[in-house]
Order: C-alpha cells, then sequence, then structure tokens
C-alpha cells in the first residue's frame, strides 16, 4: 500500500512548508528583537532566552505527555516562535518566573490542551501575556528606558542576573517608569492638557526608532514595520488584517482627536506607540486564530483595531492589545460562520445561479 | 495587419477574473521547442472499449479479423457513449481486459490489434463538404452524426462525447462558442504545438461546430505563454473570412484558467452555475484539438484515431510532442524519447496538477491522454508526512471555486458527509491548487475525492434503502389487502350461512359488487342483491326480537362478525327504508372494501412521500 500523498494529485507542490513560514516571521521579528536586546541589555536578554527555552521545554513536555512524536512538532518553530513573540511582549526587565510562568501559560494552557498546533482558539502568546497582567500587575508594569549594552550605567551580566532573579532593586528600580501609554494615561488622570504635554512625553521619531520605554520587542516601530513588510512581501502574511487593525486604530483615533485635541491623543501615538505595530503585523496575522475570508480578515483586523483604541482611552488598562487579540479569537468561529465567500456558480446565499442567459452574467458584476 | 487587428482586439475585449488560482512554473519549454513528430508504428495497439465518460463501446470484431486503418471495431451503446475506430491496419489478436490508463490502475476490456505496417486505409465515408465554404448548405443532424460516427470525444481530458455536448437543445439558444487553446497545467505543450501547427484545421472544426450549434461568436482562448500560438491562429484567421466571427483572446497565465468554467468566466464573465454545464448560460466550450477532430472528420471523413501526446518531465531524455495512433503503448513513446533518464520519481498520465499516477508503462494512449510526464525527484519531491492544519487559509485564497478547503478538508477527515455537502464539496473540481500551496502538505485533494466516493455510496445505499422500504410497504398493503378480502369472503360466507339457503347467489354478486370494479354490469343481479340484502336485514330483525330474551349470545355475535357499522347501518338503513334509493345502497354496500382499499393506497402514497 503506497502512502496516501504519492498517489493523489498534484505531484507538484510548492515550496512552503510550516517550518518555512514560521522561519520567515521569526527572521522578521529578528531586526526589532536585536534592537530591543542591544537596548534593554543583559536582564533582557537572560529574560528572552528563559522564556524561548521554557517555551520548547514544555512543548516537549506535553508532546510526550500526549504520546506525539517530540521531532516534528519542535522543530516546526511553533512553539519558539509563541516564546519569541510573548518575550516580545513582556517589560524587559521582568523576573526570570515571569518568562518561564508565561511559557507555561503560553504553551500548555494556550496551546497543548486544545490539542497543539492549529487546534487553539485563543492566540497563546497573548493569553499568556493577559494571564500574565492580571496575576502579577506589578512585575508586568515596571517598564525601564533603554539601558543600551556596553555602557558604563548600565546593568552587566551579574547585575542581569541579580535583575532576573530577584527583581527589581535598588539602584535599577529608579530606572523603571510606566510605559508611554501609561505615562499619557497618567497625565490625563492629572488633568493636564494633551496638546501641550504630548510633545514631552511623545517624541515620534523616538518611537519610530525605540527610544522610549516599552515591552521588549515593541520600542522601534520602523523595524517591526520593516519586519511586517518583509513578510508581506515573502506572502507570509496578506495584506487584509495589518490594514484593516492599523485602520481600525487610526480611524477612531483621528476622529476623535479632531473633535477634542486635550483629551485625545492623535493617531500617530496610538499607531507607533505600545503594541499596535507588533499586533498587527505579527499577532493578529497568526492564521490558526483568525478567519479565513478576506471579509471576514477585514471585521476581525477591524476589531481589533478598535478594541486596542476603546480599551487604550477609556478602559482601565493604559494597552489592551492582547484583551482585543483575544477578544476578536473568540469572535473568529463566528465571523467565519457568516462571512463565507460566495462560491464559484452560486449567489451569496448558496443557491445555484439561475440559467437565464446574459441575465445572469450582467447581474453578477 | 494582423498584428495590429489583433492588438485592436485585444484592446477592445474586455477579460474577467475568476478567484484564486496559482502561477506556476510552467515547464513548457521542455518538450515545445520541436516540431511535432509521429510517433513510431508499435507491433501492438491496444484500443479500451471505453475511452470516453459514458457506456463503454460493443465490440464488432473478433479475434482472427482483419481491421484496416479508420475501420469502426467497437460501436457505441447509447447516446452518451462514442465508437472506437482500428488506427491502424492489421489483425485483431485479442480482446480481454488489459491495464488501462486510470486512477484506479485496474484493468479493463480493450481490442488488441497486431499492426501489418502496411498502414491501408479503410473505406471512410465521404466527406459532407469540401471545404467551410459549403458547411451551412450540410443538415446539422447529419453533421453532428458523422461527428459521433467518428468517435469524437472531448479531447482536453474530460472525453465527452462532443457530438452531446454539441447538441445543446432547441430551448438553449447558444451565442458564443469558447474554444479552450490555454493549456494551463504546467509540462503539457500538445495543444500548443496543435495551434502552432494545425491552425487552419482548427479553424475548420471552429467553423463547422458554429454551424451546428448556430452560435454567433467563437472566443479561442489562449494563455499567454503561447505567443506563437496566438499568432498562427491569428494568421489563420486572417485567411478565412472568418474574422468577424472567430477572435483570438490572449488570457493571463494562471492555473487553472483552461478548466471550462474559468475560461467561459474569463472570456465572457458569465459563471455556469452550479452543477449546470455552460449551454445553461448560452455557451458551449470545446478543445482545440476537438475542434482539430471535427475538421477531420466532416470535410475528410477522417474518424479519431490519432492524437497529439506530449511526452515530458525530466525522467525522459528527449522531451517532445509526437502525433500518436490511439492504442500506441506507453512504453513505446517513452522509448521514442530515448527512455527514461535515470532518476523517476513517478510516471504521470495528464499534467502535474491534475494527472494521475500510472503504475506502469505498459498502458496504451487513449483519446483523452495528452500527456505522459515523467517526474524526476526533483520535480515531485515527497512532501513528507501532513503535519497539522494551521488554518493559514491559503488554500481559501486559490480555490477557483472560491470553497472553503479547510472546512472541507475537516469536515471530510471526520467522515461529516452531510458537513461536507453544506460547505459544497461537489463544486470542487479537484484542480490541486489547495494541495498545491498547502504549508502542511496534506493532500487535500485526496480527501475530497474520498468524501465525494463516500457520499455518493451513501446515496447510493440511501437509494437502496428506500427501494427496500418501498417494497416492504408494497407487500405489508398486499398482505393488509389480501387479509381484508379474506375476511370479508368469510363474512360474507357467514352471512350467507345466517341468511340461509336462498342468499349465497346474491351474495356472491354482491360481493363482486363490493371489489369496487364494476357497477353497471349486471343490474338485476344487483337489485337480487339488495333484495336479498333487505330481506336478511328483516330476517335479521325479525329473530332478534323473537331471541330478544333466550337467545342473547346470537345477537351479540352478529355485531362481532359484522365487518364495520357502514354495512350493518346500511342494511338497517335498506331494511328501514323500503322505498330503497339504489345508488345510494350500491355505495354504502361498496364502502366497506373500497375505502379501505383506498386509504390504504393513500397511506401508502404519503409514506413514499415522506421518503422523498
Amino acid at each position: 500500500m503506497l502512502a496516501p500523498t504519492l498517489v493523489a494529485s498534484p505531484h507538484a507542490h510548492a515550496p512552503v512548508s510550516i517550518e518555512r513560514t514560521m522561519r520567515l516571521v521569526m527572521l522578521a521579528l529578528l531586526p526589532a528583537t536585536l534592537l530591543g536586546l542591544w537596548q534593554f541589555g543583559w536582564p533582557a536578554i537572560v529574560l528572552f532566552a528563559v522564556t524561548l527555552g521554557a517555551a520548547l521545554l514544555f512543548e516537549a513536555l506535553a508532546l510526550l505527555l500526549a504520546g506525539k512524536p517530540l521531532k516534528p512538532s519542535l522543530l516546526d518553530g511553533s512553539a519558539l516562535l509563541t516564546g519569541w513573540l510573548l518575550a516580545l511582549t513582556l517589560p524587559p526587565w521582568a523576573p526570570w518566573w515571569i518568562g518561564v510562568v508565561g511559557a507555561f501559560v503560553a504553551i500548555i494552557v494556550g496551546k497543548q490542551v486544545f490539542g497543539g498546533l492549529g487546534q487553539n482558539l485563543f492566540n497563546p502568546a497573548m493569553v499568556a501575556r493577559v494571564v500574565l497582567l492580571v496575576s502579577f500587575p506589578l512585575e508586568m508594569t515596571q517598564w525601564v528606558g533603554p539601558q543600551p549594552l556596553f555602557f558604563a550605567q548600565t546593568p552587566g551580566l551579574g547585575d542581569a542576573l541579580t535583575i532576573s532573579l530577584d527583581g527589581l532593586s535598588a539602584p535599577w528600580d529608579a530606572m523603571s517608569g510606566a510605559s508611554i501609554l501609561g505615562q499619557v494615561d497618567l497625565a490625563l488622570q492629572q488633568g493636564s492638557d494633551l496638546g501641550a504635554a504630548m510633545p514631552t512625553l511623545f517624541p515620534p521619531l523616538g518611537a519610530l526608532f525605540g527610544g522610549i520605554p516599552g515591552s521588549l520587542g515593541e520600542t522601534s516601530a520602523l523595524l517591526l514595520l520593516l519586519g511586517g513588510l518583509f513578510l508581506l512581501r515573502k506572502g507570509v502574511i496578506d495584506w487584509v488584517i495589518p490594514v484593516a487593525v492599523l485602520l481600525g486604530v487610526a480611524v477612531p483615533a483621528s476622529l476623535l482627536h479632531l473633535l477634542d485635541p486635550t483629551r485625545f491623543a492623535g493617531p500617530l501615538l496610538h499607531l507607533l506607540a505600545g503594541a499596535t505595530l507588533l499586533t498587527a503585523f505579527f499577532i493578529a496575522t497568526d492564521p490558526v486564530t483568525s478567519p479565513v475570508s478576506r471579509l471576514g480578515q477585514a471585521v476581525f483586523g477591524a476589531g481589533i483595531g478598535l478594541l486596542i483604541y476603546l480599551i487604550r482611552t477609556f478602559g482601565a488598562y493604559p494597552e489592551g492589545a492582547a484583551f482585543a487579540i483575544l477578544l476578536m479569537n473568540a469572535a473568529t468561529p463566528m465571523v467565519d460562520h457568516y462571512l463565507k465567500p460566495r462560491i464559484f456558480g452560486r449567489d451569496r446565499r448558496g443557491q445555484a445561479l439561475p440559467v437565464a442567459g446574459d441575465a445572469a452574467g450582467e447581474r453578477k458584476r | 495587419m494582423s498584428g495590429l487587428r489583433s492588438l485592436l482586439g485585444n484592446g477592445q475585449r474586455k477579460l474577467w477574473q475568476f478567484h484564486g488560482g496559482v502561477h506556476l512554473p510552467d515547464e513548457k519549454t521542455l518538450s515545445n521547442r520541436g516540431p511535432v513528430v509521429d510517433a513510431p508504428q508499435p507491433p501492438q495497439l491496444v484500443l479500451p472499449l471505453q475511452q470516453h465518460i459514458g457506456a463503454p463501446a460493443r465490440c464488432r470484431v473478433a479475434v482472427g479479423d482483419q481491421v484496416l486503418k479508420g475501420q469502426l471495431i467497437a460501436e457505441p451503446q447509447g447516446y452518451i457513449s462514442a465508437p472506437i475506430h482500428a488506427s491502424r491496419s492489421g489483425t485483431v489478436v485479442a480482446i480481454e481486459p488489459r491495464p488501462i490508463p486510470h486512477p484506479s490502475g485496474l484493468s479493463a476490456p480493450c481490442v488488441v490489434i497486431e499492426t501489418d505496417g502496411e498502414d491501408r486505409w479503410g473505406e471512410l465515408p465521404a466527406p459532407l463538404a469540401a471545404s467551410t465554404a459549403e458547411i451551412d448548405a450540410c443538415e446539422v443532424a447529419e453533421v453532428r452524426e458523422r461527428i459521433r460516427a467518428s468517435g469524437i470525444v472531448g479531447m482536453g481530458g474530460a472525453s465527452f462525447p462532443s457530438s452531446v455536448k454539441l447538441n445543446p437543445g432547441q430551448d438553449q439558444p447558444i451565442d458564443t462558442l469558447v474554444i479552450n487553446g490555454a493549456e494551463c497545467e504546467p509540462y503539457i505543450t500538445c495543444d500548443d504545438l496543435l495551434m502552432r501547427e494545425c491552425a487552419a484545421d482548427i479553424l475548420d472544426g471552429v467553423r463547422i461546430m458554429l454551424h451546428l450549434i448556430k452560435a454567433k461568436q467563437a472566443l479561442i482562448g489562449v494563455e499567454d505563454n503561447k505567443p506563437e500560438a496566438a499568432t498562427a491562429l491569428r494568421r489563420a484567421i486572417d485567411a478565412t473570412e472568418l474574422g468577424a466571427r472567430v477572435e483570438v483572446v490572449v488570457v493571463p497565465t494562471l492555473y487553472p484558467s483552461g478548466g471550462e468554467k474559468q475560461l467561459i468566466r474569463i472570456l465572457t464573465g458569465r459563471e455556469v452555475p452550479s452543477h449546470g454545464i455552460p449551454a445553461q448560460i448560452g455557451v458551449v466550450c470545446q478543445n482545440v484539438g476537438t475542434a482539430a477532430a471535427v475538421a477531420d472528420a466532416v470535410l475528410r471523413g477522417q474518424p479519431l484515431i490519432e492524437r497529439l501526446v506530449t511526452v515530458t518531465g525530466r525522467g525522459v531524455v528527449e522531451p517532445r510532442n509526437y502525433r500518436v495512433p490511439i492504442g500506441t503503448p506507453a512504453e513505446s513513446l517513452i522509448a521514442a524519447s530515448g527512455g527514461y533518464s535515470g532518476d523517476l520519481a513517478k510516471l504521470v498520465a495528464g499534467g502535474p496538477m491534475m494527472g494521475f499516477r500510472l503504475e506502469t508503462d505498459a498502458v496504451p494512449i487513449t483519446k483523452a491522454t495528452n500527456c505522459l510526464l515523467a517526474l524526476t525527484p526533483a520535480e515531485s519531491p515527497d512532501p513528507g508526512a501532513p503535519l497539522p492544519c494551521i488554518r493559514c487559509g491559503r488554500c481559501a485564497e486559490v480555490c477557483p471555486a472560491n470553497l472553503l478547503p479547510q472546512q472541507l478538508y475537516w469536515h471530510a477527515r471526520a467522515k461529516e458527509l452531510d458537513k461536507v455537502q453544506d460547505y459544497n464539496l461537489f463544486d470542487c473540481i479537484e484542480c490541486g491548487c489547495c494541495a498545491h500551496v498547502c504549508p502542511s502538505h496534506i493532500p487535500l485533494v485526496q480527501y475530497y475525492r474520498f468524501a465525494k466516493t463516500e457520499s455518493w455510496a451513501r446515496e447510493q445505499e440511501k437509494r437502496a434503502a428506500d427501494h427496500a422500504r418501498e417494497r416492504h410497504a408494497a407487500r405489508e398493503a398486499r398482505l393488509e389487502r389480501q387479509e381484508r378480502e379474506r375476511k370479508a369472503k368469510l363474512r360474507k360466507k357467514k352471512e350467507a350461512v345466517a341468511a340461509g339457503g336462498g342468499a349465497p347467489k346474491g351474495d356472491k354478486s354482491g360481493k363482486d359488487d363490493t371489489a369496487g370494479k364494476t357497477d353497471k354490469a349486471d343490474k338485476a343481479d344487483k337489485q337480487a342483491a339488495i333484495e336479498a340484502a333487505r330481506r336478511r336485514a328483516a330476517e335479521k330483525k325479525s329473530t332478534v326480537e323473537q331471541t330478544q330474551q333466550t337467545a342473547r349470545p346470537v345477537t351479540q355475535r352478529v355485531p362481532e362478525h359484522a365487518p364495520g357499522n357502514a354495512s350493518g347501518s346500511a342494511s338497517d338503513h335498506a331494511a328501514d327504508n323500503p322505498t330503497g334509493n339504489t345508488p345510494v345502497q350500491n355505495r354504502a354496500a361498496a364502502a366497506p372494501v373500497d375505502e379501505p382499499d383506498g386509504a390504504l393506497l393513500e397511506r401508502r402514497e404519503t409514506a413514499a412521500a415522506g421518503q422523498e
């Protein structure tokens, strides 16, 4: 008996594979990641390594428990990418166990309990981030400004291990503070005029090149954007979701900003700061948890963008990307159900087209 | 000049798009650099009796018969069928199952001819017209019959009898003939070469088909990776008077633009309805090879005994196109191409996207075989074990039918046959785009074929079960009726006994009435029956009155044995009204047997309706 793949047509296959997809995504993340690691120094490197290692470990553990072969699943890079994405959303100087707990939640709870790759309803990295944020609010909101490697005042490897093991303590905790979005929130609560406060709070060029406090991988908008464009170019992701997410953020931000610039930050802040770009190009485009049809993807992306904006502007949290993703993940099956494409030779409702000659052809256009 | 006009033509004609599709490395230059070569005459020809969709042909020769080139050796059975002709002269040496080019790899009945090398033509029917200029004078039915008798089937691969397709019927007016020269599968170039070398023949065929279906225009769709073919066709059009009715339309290369529905969409913007045929939207689509074969049949009387076959792939030494007598073994073509080049992953009949693997090269070329593709491991790498679906949706992006291949896959895998139908599995054309782009290397088409086969099997089972249920219901009904008739007879007998000696005759005729078949036949008998019934009733009454006190059990027994209240009341009524109203009584008397029968019939009908 021959293997089924040998019998069935097609006999040629496009040079694509899961492994290649994951590899390209990681390649696209690499510049922003490297910049982040350089900016936040050894503590960030330790956290990044621990998170990725833990993700692989938990994946292997789950596969062993399930009695599945280790090699194909570990080698396809999906666990590594999940760990990577999670690490990028963590505060760069968070203690090591944040990475481990996060990896556990992402891989075991977020992915493997659903049945492994392709079966999970929610984006594993975002599940982990939300669990961490809700469970460990202190550790998850201590952001540091960039402390680039190889400068005198930055922590060395030894200091990094201390930070990683014991958490932030003197003298390093002096460097921590809120992220840009947090600062904007704070400024609003204090009743300051955003229009006046913005220039000092938010230097757009800094956000572009990564000179602001924030998560490990989200500080440089430019590199994230380049990575996203690379994925688009390679055909790994489609343009619909990123564009929809960005529009979903930018449109309401612009409208409200026009209405009242003193209370609402402009679209540039919302697009460049926080996890907007990372979400748009790398997280919302996760194929497993996004809808299949173009129209569905547009709805999904716009929903994420809008939710990000709403949570940031009106919610209790300064950043809402993870919540927005999870909420729209939950809506994905419904979106898939209602927004099916029109099948060739059938109308929108799935009925065969009428056979009335030219009329049928005209009506469709 | 021709270039200018074609440019204009291109500029004017709007092209439409279909959803999805994939760009494939076309690999056409492997085999389209040289001219078509005549295949070497093989010592034996193997002609399968079924080379077409429909009923297999019935063999008309016997072992030992001498046959001539073009001679009929098997005749069609039924409307959707096609005859088979000897493609070379020789002797029939066997009529037996031989391996045929079929995905199943099974054998099927074939006529085996040992060729004599003389290549003698048999007696051919006279041409219906000397040239296409005279074709309008020909009877449409006659031309169609010639196409049928020449064994012409769709040569693009589907091999549906062409005469059937060219007979759309009066109620389906056709305005456009689409000629398929897209040849979108990679590697295959036989249509390309045919268009380059035999453009005039193709146009003759187009002209004849235009006459047959009374279409006002013909559009020849050619993918833009075959510029030589398009130029040759345009030149051929310029040499005829057909410029106003026939147009060569160059379409972008995108697999599967050569699919019938896809090409019609591209050229006309019309969509063939799901489960419909092109004729329903005023289009008939034929392959260029079919057009050339039609010209041969109508203008030269030659049946379909040859076709062009591409032998290609890096697994053969010299890829090229051959003019091949139908029935030539594939191995002789491979040998003519210098044999295998060593590293062979698989031999495929057809293209890499929709062709099927051949287990052996000892199979004949049939009317539908357009390509022998010898793939090396590098060209057709083993995809390895399929990985889990990651829902990337690439399959949905490339699906030309705009289906959701992913959902189809899940439900097919779970054998949820109702669900697969909800997702319109049967709109799948098995083009293979989804499987081609799947990053998890899931053999999607295989799953769809499986689900389709299972659905068909289930449908068949259901039909068989319905049939059995109907038969069972009919049997039950019959038994019930017999039982009732038996009981009725018994009752009559009992009544007759109860009524005494005079009754039986009347009783019998009464029963004839109650059988409900005839009424007017014997009035006297009926009257007698009525009289008897009245008498009986009167007697009964008096008996009852007489035995009111002494013989109670008897009176109790009467209603017990009476078949129903109706007859009882009828006779009572008759007794009460001496004047009588015959028709009413007749009906009443007829009721007991007739009515349940009617009810039964009704029940059976509702049951049948329920099954539908």
